[in-house]
């Protein structure tokens, strides 16, 4: 089980600016669960977004949106839609933004922060990977992460040490960071990597006492 | 004296880098600068370079102060969290250091450490906005320094030689609205390619150093461009090293570093001479490009 808090909505907004056609997507796995994903999560997300003045393209759901095989085949109905569309907000872990911006080359934003990995861990079935850092830049890094892709999870761009694309940790790495980059570039969102991003605030990492409450938290840990 | 100065002088400014020894004798190290006295702005002092543990910077800087030689102390993201990094900040000003450079800092498994947990709580933006706060009378969480707060000249990092290079020049731009003053680049060969570095950077309007690492050896070229990111040493620069003998080699390095200088000198405003245990060559070679 990935525990996982909804991001706050001003933040949603700022994360999508002046994005007007957003495809929502949802997690009707762990995300479901925390109430982060699943068809709840979505209704009311689309309710906030239209009284923001967006307009929501689509609410699709899939069970383990880890997986990229299921992300993959189910999207593929929706291709047209998508392709209208400005971006998507995906409804779940860290891992599932960054599945969905491997198989859609659209802009991604996470609408939830990663908070605990808990005990299980979902599908989980490739290399994309989540600390639970519980403020999730994905929108920024055009879904690639760099708090677990770059060695020294570096916020705002490359060190000097990758040499051909590689990280200077080791050669058969890739610089999370050069992949950040030319993700960036290719869906025309370079403008993030100019912002300075602050410094993270590692006490998020922390699940709240309110969630470790829960009967969810208690059952899986 | 902040080094800012200088450049705003008009002066072609010369730095060294000063690696601290590992191990609690500095005499060695200090005789070896004390030569450079007249001829250096400032000695660059490493923060556990290559993530070797030794002799830290500010007791390093404090002691070429001490001897009236202007020191720059760097500062790595990669030992210390945000509590640590702002802490040898407000040190540094105590004890009488005007320039900070910031850095990211190589990873620990690089070094004599590897088994050693990498901080990088901060990178070298987040360090220099920490830094410009301080200055400007505030920690990182907002609370109020007491007195006058600290004031130094910060100064950054680039790599001119990174392929691609946009996102070094990304991060560089980000640097000086973080509020970096000047660069210092890594290693520069090729001297076409830097001038179109140059020539890029050149909206940025902040005095740029370039690198220069003495060729001590044809293996040692070979070296730097198969393990040394964004260093790339031409084969014929390698060539012409190989060619003389080894009881010239010495004279053919120098004169090699000397020359590249010399071809640089037009393009940026000063140069960052990284001796890497050659400091006694230093003289020799600054000699050699007429500074």
């Amino acid at each position: 089980m990935l525990f996982t808090q909804n991001k706050p909505t001003a933040e949603v907004l700022e994360s999508l600016g002046a994005e007007k056609n957003i495809f929502l997507l949802g997690c009707n796995g762990c995300a479901e669960a925390c109430e982060t994903g699943g068809e709840k999560a979505l209704s009311t997300i689309k309710a906030e977004l239209e009284k923001a003045g967006k307009n929501v393209t689509s609410t699709t759901l899939v069970d383990f949106l880890c997986n990229k095989v299921l992300v993959a085949t189910r999207l593929a109905r929706e291709t047209d839609n998508i392709k209208q569309t400005d971006s998507i907000l995906v409804l779940s872990c860290g891992v599932g933004v960054q599945a969905v911006s491997k198989v859609v080359d659209k802009v991604v934003h996470p609408a939830a922060n990663t908070v605990s990995l808990g005990g299980l861990q979902g599908l989980w079935p490739s290399d994309e990977r989540c600390q639970a850092c519980g403020d999730c830049a994905l929108d920024y890094t055009g879904g690639i992460c760099p708090i677990t892709f770059c060695a020294k999870s570096l916020l705002n761009g490359p060190c000097g040490g990758a040499q051909d694309g590689k990280c200077e940790v080791d050669s058969e790495k890739d610089c999370g960071w050069q992949l950040i980059y030319e993700r960036l570039e290719k869906v025309g969102r370079l403008e993030n990597f100019k912002k300075i991003r602050t410094p993270r605030d590692h006490s998020k990492m922390l699940p709240s006492s309110e969630l470790r409450k829960t009967s969810f938290y208690d059952i899986e840990v | 004296m902040k080094l800012i100065e200088r450049f705003k002088q008009g002066k072609f400014v010369i730095t060294c880098e000063a690696g601290p020894p590992k191990g609690i004798e500095m005499e060695q190290m200090m005789s070896e600068l004390e030569p450079l006295r007249d001829k250096i702005d400032a000695f660059n002092v490493t923060d556990l370079q290559s993530s070797v543990m030794r002799v830290g910077s500010l007791a390093t800087c404090r002691l070429l102060k001490d001897r009236d030689l202007e020191p720059i102390m760097q500062l790595t993201c990669r030992d210390r969290n945000r509590l640590g990094l702002q802490s040898d900040v407000l040190s540094a000003a105590v004890l009488g250091i005007d320039n900070l450079l910031c850095l990211t800092g190589d990873h620990p498994t690089m070094g004599d450490h590897p088994q050693a947990m990498p901080v990088f709580d901060l990178d070298s933006v987040q360090l220099l906005s920490a830094v410009k706060g301080l200055m400007g009378g505030k920690d990182m969480a907002g609370n109020d320094l007491e007195g006058r707060p600290p004031q130094f000249c910060l100064g950054a990092v680039v790599n001119p030689g990174a392929e691609p290079l946009e996102p070094q020049i990304i991060k560089m731009e980000k640097k000086i609205q973080a509020g970096a003053e000047f660069f210092q680049t890594q290693a520069v060969y090729e001297v076409d390619k830097f001038a179109r570095f140059m020539k890029k950077v050149k909206h940025l309007k902040v005095p740029v150093m370039a690198g220069i690492i003495f060729l001590k050896s044809p293996g040692m070229a070979k070296f730097m461009n198969a393990n040394v990111a964004g260093i790339h040493v031409p084969d014929e620069l390698i060539n012409e090293l190989a060619g003389v003998g080894k009881e010239k080699r010495v004279e053919k390095s120098l004169e090699i570093s000397a020359r590249l200088i010399t071809e640089l000198k037009d393009l940026c405003q000063g140069v960052h001479i990284m001796s890497l245990g050659w400091e006694r060559h230093v003289s020799t070679v600054l000699e050699m490009a007429k500074l």
